[in-house]
């Protein structure tokens, strides 16, 4: 049903936050340190061109290593990776029919460059989104919004997105709510019909803003003048220091160096 | 500092929709009185704390509270003194963690990190919600969200404590719980409730309004036992004050 649906999502979504407040190798990083990672991470997966598969290849390291350093278990990770896949994959799909001219042959079967070019933006998405994924299994995510803060992200960005975490569930349960009054009183149709939908939506959207009104008011009488008060103090330490050298290292030779035809070429100096 | 602690006078209110929630009330709060606030649905007392809390602007007559009038230029130093628990929890803890809820308005009066942690760790203490320090604001129950509400308006040290339905959806222990804060907490209260059973406990006196007016204004105990003042203002004798249901006495 409907309803159990909108639960399951949301009950997921903090299960992952959740993975964050274990106390592991990862979870006591610097989360500036972490983010700063995963930006730099997703702007140099998109940094290769859309035949370069191989390139890609190295830079699973960083990932996989936050997730060994954070015990993060790896099916929830997998499991919502493959609930937004079908985004990528609706990108993707046109790829192999756009570009038939051949890229390599693999055992008598001829890949093309659209073949390929469809297969790196799958890795792009399964790289980028793993990566965000991981940060918030091993970050907190109220550490995720100061850090970003800290970092330089504009104040009212950081203010909107923390609020929206903590509302989300608020939020939910009031849809979960409506739509479970619906259901009750209609038992022939659980699910709302389009112009039911369009009146839940728009009593949503009403209850929403008076209780975004009531927040406001409640944050006034505490002498909210529009900044979020600082909170933790982070100190660098030795280890961040180390994951962020880490991390730089790999980025850098990923993307300067054609790190699998050096490995092939070593290989095959080896072979002959 | 004047001997009262907030002054009402004639305060009137209409919505923008045209309803008229407050047609002309008056009373005066001294330090250290604890005040319960009756009355049926819609009897004005949701509007009548917002005032209080200068959320609201008077239409006509005035608020006092120490010795400034509600102004918007006020309004800082009112909402130092007036500190407003609200109805809904969720409309009051916004923050990712206990903690940092009961910090926000200490941090916001600008004092320092250790004084800010000194008094969110008395705060959370008082109300005994110290072990929920790190937990995020929305996993906790009912209870639990009623009290760190509370206890994030403590850290402010207001003067005046205003409470909009504290004991709303809390189940007996909770509530009883919530009874015994209330009762210790030497701060000036104002208790807007339809628990008259917890205004017996908490509260020497009680207004009562009806239709945006104060109908009556006196002590609790005999207050709450005048059918003619109780009646005709959508309320009952609370429990206690009732005839025993299986001798009638």
């Amino acid at each position: 049903m409907e309803t159990s649906r909108i639960e399951t999502a949301l009950g997921g979504l903090g299960s992952l936050d959740e993975l964050a407040a274990r106390d592991t190798p990862a979870a006591r990083l610097d989360p500036r340190a972490k983010v700063a990672v995963t930006v730099a991470f997703v702007a140099v997966v998109a940094s290769f061109g859309r035949t370069e598969l191989g390139r890609l290849a190295p830079l699973a390291a960083i990932p996989l290593a936050l997730g060994a350093l954070g015990d993060v278990p790896w099916r929830p990770v997998l499991v919502r990776l493959a609930l937004a896949s079908p985004l990528a994959l609706g990108v993707a799909v046109f790829e192999p029919f756009l570009d038939r001219a051949p890229a390599v042959v693999l055992g008598g079967v001829t890949v093309s460059r659209g073949d390929v070019a469809f297969l790196v933006i799958l890795a792009k998405f399964a790289l980028s989104l793993g990566a965000a994924l991981l940060l918030v299994a091993t970050t907190r995510f109220d550490d995720v919004c100061q850090a970003a803060g800290r970092l330089g992200a504009p104040r009212v960005l950081v203010a909107q997105l923390s609020l929206t975490w903590r509302y989300l569930f608020v939020l939910g349960d009031e849809a979960t709510r409506m739509l479970r009054a619906h259901a009750l009183r209609s038992p022939g149709a659980p699910r709302p019909r389009l112009r039911t939908a369009g009146t839940l939506l728009g009593q949503l959207l009403v209850r929403a803003t008076s209780r975004a009104e009531r927040i406001h008011v409640a944050m006034r009488c505490r002498g909210f003048d529009g900044r979020l008060p600082a909170r933790e103090t982070w100190r660098f330490r030795r280890a961040d220091a180390a994951f962020l050298g880490g991390a730089a290292a790999v980025l850098v030779a990923a993307r300067a160096l054609d790190v699998p035809a050096l490995v092939g070429a070593a290989l095959s100096g080896v072979l002959r | 500092m004047s001997h009262h602690l907030v002054a009402v006078s004639d305060l009137r209110f209409t919505y923008p929709d045209g309803t008229a929630a407050l047609q002309g009330v008056t009373f005066t709060l001294h330090h250290g009185e604890s005040v319960g606030l009756v009355g049926a649905n819609g009897a004005g007392k949701s509007t009548l704390l917002l005032h209080l809390a200068g959320v609201l602007v008077p239409g006509h007559g005035a608020v006092r509270v120490g010795d400034c009038p509600v102004t918007p230029r006020t309004l800082a130093q009112v909402r130092r003194t007036v500190g407003m628990v609200f109805q809904d929890p969720d409309d009051q803890l916004f923050m990712p963690t206990v903690e940092d809820d009961v910090g926000f308005g200490p941090a916001n009066l600008g004092l320092p990190a250790d004084e800010v942690a000194a008094r969110v760790a008395a705060a959370l203490e008082r109300v005994g919600a110290l072990h929920l320090r790190r937990r995020p604001p929305h996993r906790l129950s009912g209870g639990e969200k009623r009290a760190v509400a509370i206890a994030s308006v403590l850290a402010m040290s207001p003067d005046v404590l205003v409470m909009d339905e504290p004991s709303s959806n809390l189940d007996p222990r909770s509530r009883r719980r919530l009874i015994e804060q209330l009762r210790a907490f030497e701060h000036t209260k104002i208790v807007a409730t339809h628990d008259l059973d917890l205004v017996l406990d908490v509260c020497a006196r009680t207004i009562v309004l009806s239709g945006g007016r104060v109908v009556a204004d006196g002590q609790t105990r005999e207050l709450l036992a005048d059918d003619g003042v109780l009646a005709p203002s959508g309320l009952e004798r609370p429990l206690r004050l009732q005839g025993c249901p299986r001798c009638g006495a």
